[in-house]
């Protein structure tokens, strides 16, 4: 791969409760990475997804593709796993990355 | 939305067409047997399950789409000819007709609908209607969603869900709805709609902006999906599209989301919903012809249906409409109910305008009120008539019934049906339906023998019912005839004795002997079968057809055959009564019985007249209601007839013909005998309208004969 990548890694909960504080800090790291790079995030200790927490990561793969940079999972735990299976959105993150586990 | 409609009203609508629609399709399955060419009548049969079909899908009744698009896929079969419509089909597809036909009645009873796959009943129809199918693809017509219907297999339904921004900070994940919807039975494709979620920047974090499409297996119904999402139903967009919807519905989806037909088409045949090939010819038809927004259009925009299934569905209502021929307007029996009895009211105030009147003996005054009064006759006739229905409909329930009940008892029995133009009283025919069933389902069982009897007799093997109607003097005259072995007297005798019905050693006629079989309790069946011969039967009948103010007579001749004779008024609002007063009291006789009158004369102590030489028994009819006073000095005799028997009505005097609207007596008289009801008359008196019928049977024990009858009047002396 040419680019470079930042990595944010995001521990516990993926959900409503912390939506709003989990989109600043997203906003602030993609505006952290250089164009044509990746924001590469670190979810293995996710804990708790919801669908705001799914919104979220939509939002900011569209953020960084509007942007010209690019948006990776490059770790997923076992809850984010489940709820990107059931929402048959694995492919879409997951192109973008190799798994890690 | 374009306009309001009331729902409820078009399905009453869609109700009251699909029982006509599977009245069609019975009256065609019972002729196609007979037929040298059915061509004709497999189509309307099959006519007939396509528009019940597409206009249940309207109403988002699945349950009968699904069950009824088995029926009608069999039936292609049979117009293409690669089924025959052999006796053992017809009888299926009858039984599919009642089914569906249960189905719409469940649905007028606002009850939820059954999953005809779940239901044995229904799936064992399926069971029995897919050996006709065998291994048939699924017609053209379908999209590639419809897969398995509903022999029991999951259905293949699409659900398109957009949820409201606030469905997240009211507590409510979509996540968990799909996750419970995942657990009643398969989500085969889910596609997450990332369109609407803006960039970071722009998005609020707490605002729900998810939308889905998922291709759903599962073997619940429509109900019981929307059920998954009723706590978010307010805040989330739930279109569900129906297994084996036409392409057309998809199209509607389509143009009723917010992504755009080319996004969300690539999305649906990602879903597997419908084929690429499928959704381009649909766009392509559909930009070619803009189609005018109607009732489809408003039906679409409350529940989610394509406009063109609604077009085209309510296209071919209109047809089968046409076809029927004539041209009528639908009016709520209770209007019309309503109608008849002010016209009923206006009658009897002409009646009070017309004394008034002739009070005044003013000629002008009195001749224009005559002229009122013909009119409103007239009025009253016309309304009437609006009530009158031809016995043909009736008639033609009794096809099936003997269709299937000889088909159940081995015996072959052909139906004859003459008169079915006759009309009668609405609220008659929907009462002598139970009775005339209960009359066919005799004769076919306890008259009509079996094909090997029959032909010992040296008759034809084949046994023929015949229905007929006929008018007679204000009354119609049902008869039901059958060709079979006729009634036995003795044993009907014998019977009788055993019950203590007769005391042993009469001497009866044969008229006698047959009246038997409606007294309470008797019944000669040998054999009880499941469909009559439990002796509960033709005692009702009597009673079911004596509260309709008619009669019924048997006539049977041993070896030849019976027939039953019921006799019924044609309307149980207004008849033309002959009015008679005694002492003060005013009595109205029903005309139709009134044979004459003549002037009262009898030897003192005797309870008969001389009638031209005739013995004529008679009813003294002060004594009979214990009228106060001394009788007239000349009185006379009202002479009715009745059953073929004459008797007499002593009365003072006779006061002539007047429309009579009845009035039925309160429960509180349900004990006095001899009295069907009152009416009031114009003077604002009211008189009491004799039961001719229960008098006679009065007159009969006043002549010594004791009453067939269980209860009976105490006598007239």
């Amino acid at each position: 791969m040419g680019t470079t990548s930042s990595l944010l890694r995001i521990d516990g909960e993926l959900t409503i409760y912390r939506a709003t504080e989990l989109a600043a800090a997203m906003r602030t790291a993609l505006a952290g990475v250089a164009d044509g790079d990746m924001l590469e995030l670190d979810l293995s200790g996710v804990t708790e997804m919801d669908s705001a927490g799914v919104q979220l990561l939509l939002a900011a793969r569209r953020s960084a593709i509007e942007s010209g940079r690019a948006l990776g999972l490059t770790a997923r735990s076992a809850a984010v796993d489940d709820v990107l299976a059931i929402l048959h959105l694995t492919a879409l993150f997951g192109d973008t990355v190799a798994q890690t586990h | 939305m374009t306009g309001n409609i009331d729902l409820d009203q078009v399905l009453h609508t869609f109700i009251a067409e699909a029982r006509e629609l599977l009245e069609d399709m019975e009256a065609a399955l019972l002729r196609v047997g007979g037929e040298a060419d059915p061509r004709e009548s497999i189509n309307a049969i099959f006519r007939a399950a396509h528009t019940i079909k597409g206009s249940s899908g309207l109403f988002g009744l699945d349950a009968i789409v699904a069950f009824t698009h088995v029926a009608e896929s069999v039936l292609d079969r049979a117009r293409e000819g690669a089924v025959a419509l052999d006796p053992a089909l017809v009888a299926l597809l009858l039984a599919c007709g009642d089914y569906i036909g249960r189905m719409v009645d469940a649905v007028e009873r606002a009850e939820p609908q059954a999953d005809p796959g779940a239901d044995p009943e229904g799936a064992a129809l399926v069971q029995r209607l897919r050996v006709h199918l065998a291994d048939e693809a699924v017609p053209a017509t379908q999209s590639a969603s419809a897969s398995a219907a509903i022999d029991g297999g999951p259905a293949r339904w699409h659900l398109s869900l957009r949820f409201g921004p606030d469905v997240l900070r009211n507590g409510m994940d979509p996540l968990s709805f799909i996750r419970y919807l995942a657990t009643l039975g398969e989500i085969e494709q889910l596609v997450t709609l990332p369109d609407a979620v803006p960039g970071l920047d722009a998005l609020e974090p707490e605002a729900c902006c998810l939308g889905f499409e998922i291709a759903f297996l599962t073997r619940i119904d429509k109900a019981a999906i929307e059920n998954v999402f009723e706590f978010v139903i307010d805040d989330c967009a739930l279109r569900i599209v129906p297994p084996g919807s036409q392409v057309a519905r998809y199209i509607e989806l389509i143009e009723s989301l917010p992504e755009g037909p080319r996004r969300l088409g690539e999305i649906l045949v990602s879903c597997g919903s419908v084929t690429a090939h499928e959704l381009e010819t649909a766009l392509h038809v559909q930009a070619a012809s803009a189609p005018p927004r109607r009732i489809g259009a408003i039906l679409a925009d409350q529940g989610n249906v394509a406009p063109q299934v609604v077009e085209a569905a309510l296209a071919k209502q209109k047809q089968f409409k046409e076809a029927r021929g004539g041209e009528s307007v639908r009016v709520d029996a209770d209007k019309l109910d309503r109608l008849i009895n002010l016209v009923g009211e206006l009658v009897i105030a002409t009646a009070g305008a017309n004394l008034a009147a002739k009070r005044t003996r003013d000629l002008e005054l009195i001749e224009r009120n005559l002229t009122l009064a013909g009119l409103v006759e007239e009025v009253r006739d016309s309304a009437l008539q609006l009530r009158m229905v031809k016995i043909g409909g009736t008639f033609n329930r009794f096809k099936r019934v003997v269709h299937d009940v000889a088909r159940e008892l081995g015996k072959d029995i052909e139906l004859v049906v003459s008169g079915e133009d006759t009309e009668l009283d609405k609220t008659v025919v929907e009462k002598i339906g139970d009775p005339l069933m209960h009359l066919v389902r005799n004769a076919i069982d306890h008259g009509i023998d079996s094909p090997e009897r029959r032909a010992e007799r040296g008759k034809p093997a084949t046994g023929t019912l015949t229905l007929n109607a006929l008018h007679d003097s204000g009354s119609i005259v049902i008869q039901v005839s059958d060709d079979g072995g006729g009634l036995d007297r003795e044993r009907i005798l014998a019977k009788a004795l055993e019950r203590g019905l007769v005391e042993p050693g009469r001497t009866m006629s044969d008229a006698e002997v047959h009246a038997l079989i409606f007294e309470p309790g008797f019944s000669t069946a040998e054999h009880i079968t499941n469909l009559s011969g439990r002796g509960v039967g033709m005692d009702v009948v009597r009673r079911n057809i004596e509260a309709l103010r008619g009669n019924v007579a048997i006539a049977s001749e041993p070896g030849r055959g019976t027939t039953v004779t019921v006799r019924l008024p044609l309307t149980l609002a207004i008849i033309n009564g002959f009015q008679v007063g005694v002492g003060k009291s005013v009595f109205v006789v029903p005309m139709d019985v009134v044979d004459e009158c003549i002037e009262f004369s009898c030897e003192p102590g005797q309870n008969y007249a001389d009638l031209r030489g005739q013995v004529l028994p008679f009813i003294r009819l002060r004594d009979l209601f214990e009228v106060a006073g001394r009788p007239a000095g000349r009185q006379n005799i009202v002479v009715v007839k009745h059953a073929g028997q004459k008797f007499g009505l002593v009365v003072d005097a006779l006061l002539g013909e007047a429309q009579t609207v009845i009035k039925p007596l309160s429960k509180m008289f349900a004990q006095v005998r001899g009295i069907s009801g009152s009416s009031i008359l114009g003077s604002g008196d009211v008189a009491l309208i004799l039961d001719v019928p229960l008098l006679m049977q009065g007159a009969q024990e006043a002549r010594g004969i004791p009453a067939l009858q269980a209860e009976s009047l105490p006598a007239g002396h």
